[in-house]
């Protein structure tokens, strides 16, 4: 062990290491490190946001088809409703006109037999007169027996 | 080279030398550390100037792996500022690598290149060398004292001094004193001694192994076949054998250099 001025010299040497190092070796290669340790870690971080909102979208995804299922299914059943009400609907019309139909035609044949009966009773009346007219050999005042004649008209029909 | 078994081992542990006293030179220790330190400069500048946030290449990723390593040592020890202590730490760690892997060239070819030079001894290990040592150990030491003041104050740092470990009574004042400073002392000759005294015994063993180099060519010379087979087959064999473990060692302390510094550096930094 020979110490001497060496060591002076060997201490002055490695000041300067030491110092070039602090100033211009160190801290460009920490910064670099530290640098992509940050790149690295938003990146992650990135991926992880980009994983939720995928499931997020597919929950949201699956969400909108259940719904479009629900309302689809609505339609469906309000469609059969409503064909239903229509279809019974279209019966009560057609029964309902039907009815009417049958009630105008025997309305009509009332009217009809009515007047056929009145035209009758006056054809009654008009021979009973005429008959009676024969008979008696001279003119009846219809409008004096009207009465007579009335009554009678009612007699027939009664028959 | 020398010519005897004897003249061998001293030749070899002989520095290129100027001057007289303490003030003289060891050439060889000055010349290598400072090729050492330049290339540790080199190697490293490069990398740095070519850091970017990037996707490193392989030298680069290699570089940012040791800067890493080194700052990820002081982050566990010293809780601080790091931006002087951890460049301190990396040129520590690899400057002493770099100085002790010199142990790993052939034990003669050092002598050789320097002799068609016209140098008579050339030591290539310098951290073989108590100056080396010393002069990285001291100026941690001073680094110590500094870190100390700044931490704790003029005033603190007296108190500790004068004050610790017995009590603050006057009449404690000189035992406290003469107590710390043995230990602060102790910091730098135990950092010195210990990187010193490996590399030197290190160094010591290739030289022991390279004496078989006298035994074979001396039983050559006589025509014993056997004895030269031995002899030659012995020296490749133990010498690869010692590099190999010596690798260990190289590192190992390296390493132990530069944590021991951090830990010194981060004790003074603590308040009390």
């Amino acid at each position: 062990m020979d110490i001497n001025a060496t060591l002076i010299g060997q201490v002055l040497g490695f000041l300067i290491l030491v110092w070039f190092t602090w100033k211009f070796i160190w801290p460009p290669l920490l910064g670099a490190i530290e640098e992509r340790q940050k790149k690295i870690a938003d990146g992650l971080a990135a991926a992880d946001r980009g994983q939720k909102d995928l499931e997020d979208a597919k929950a949201k995804a699956g969400d909108i088809v259940r719904e479009a299922r629900e309302k689809a299914v609505q339609v469906v059943d309000q469609a059969s409703k409503r064909s239903g009400e229509l279809i019974d609907e279209a019966k009560h019309t057609a029964v309902a006109e039907g009815e009417r139909l049958v009630a105008a035609a025997r309305a009509e044949v009332a009217t009809e037999s009515a007047r056929a009966r009145d035209g009758l009773r006056r054809e009654v009346a008009a021979l009973a007169v005429a008959g009676t007219e024969r008979l008696l050999g001279r003119e009846v005042d219809a409008r004096a027996h009207a009465e007579l004649l009335e009554q009678l008209a009612a007699e027939i029909e009664r028959r | 080279m020398a010519g005897s078994s004897t003249d061998y081992i001293p030749h070899h542990l002989t520095h290129l030398k100027v001057g007289e006293g303490f003030w003289s030179l060891h050439v060889d220790t000055l010349i290598m550390t400072a090729i050492l330190g330049i290339a540790f400069l080199w190697m490293f500048g490069s990398a740095a100037r070519k850091a970017s946030p990037g996707v490193p290449g392989k030298f680069q990723a290699f570089i940012e792996l040791v800067v890493e390593f080194v700052d990820g040592q002081i982050k566990e020890v010293f809780h601080g500022d790091r931006s002087f202590l951890a460049p301190l730490a990396l040129t520590i760690f690899i400057l002493v690598i770099f100085m002790n892997t010199m142990d790993l060239i052939p034990i003669d070819i050092p002598g050789m290149v320097a002799g068609t030079a016209g140098a008579h001894y050339w030591r290539v290990l310098p951290t073989a060398d108590a100056n080396t040592t010393f002069a990285m150990s001291l100026t941690v030491l001073a680094l110590v004292v500094l870190y100390s003041f700044k931490a704790k104050g003029a005033g603190g740092y007296m108190h500790e001094l004068f004050g610790a470990p017995f009590g603050s009574n006057p009449l404690l004042w000189i035992p406290n004193f003469a107590l710390n400073v043995v230990e602060l002392l102790s910091k730098p000759v135990s950092l010195a001694m210990r990187l010193f005294g490996n590399m030197y015994a290190g160094e010591l063993v290739f030289m022991l192994i390279a004496l078989l180099g006298f035994a074979w060519a001396g039983a050559l010379h006589d025509g014993n076949i056997f004895g030269f087979a031995i002899g030659f087959v012995g020296q490749i064999l133990l010498t690869a054998a010692w590099a190999i473990f010596h690798v260990l060692i190289i590192l190992l302390q390296a390493f132990i250099f530069m944590v021991l510094t951090i830990v010194y550096i981060s004790m003074a930094h603590e308040h009390h």
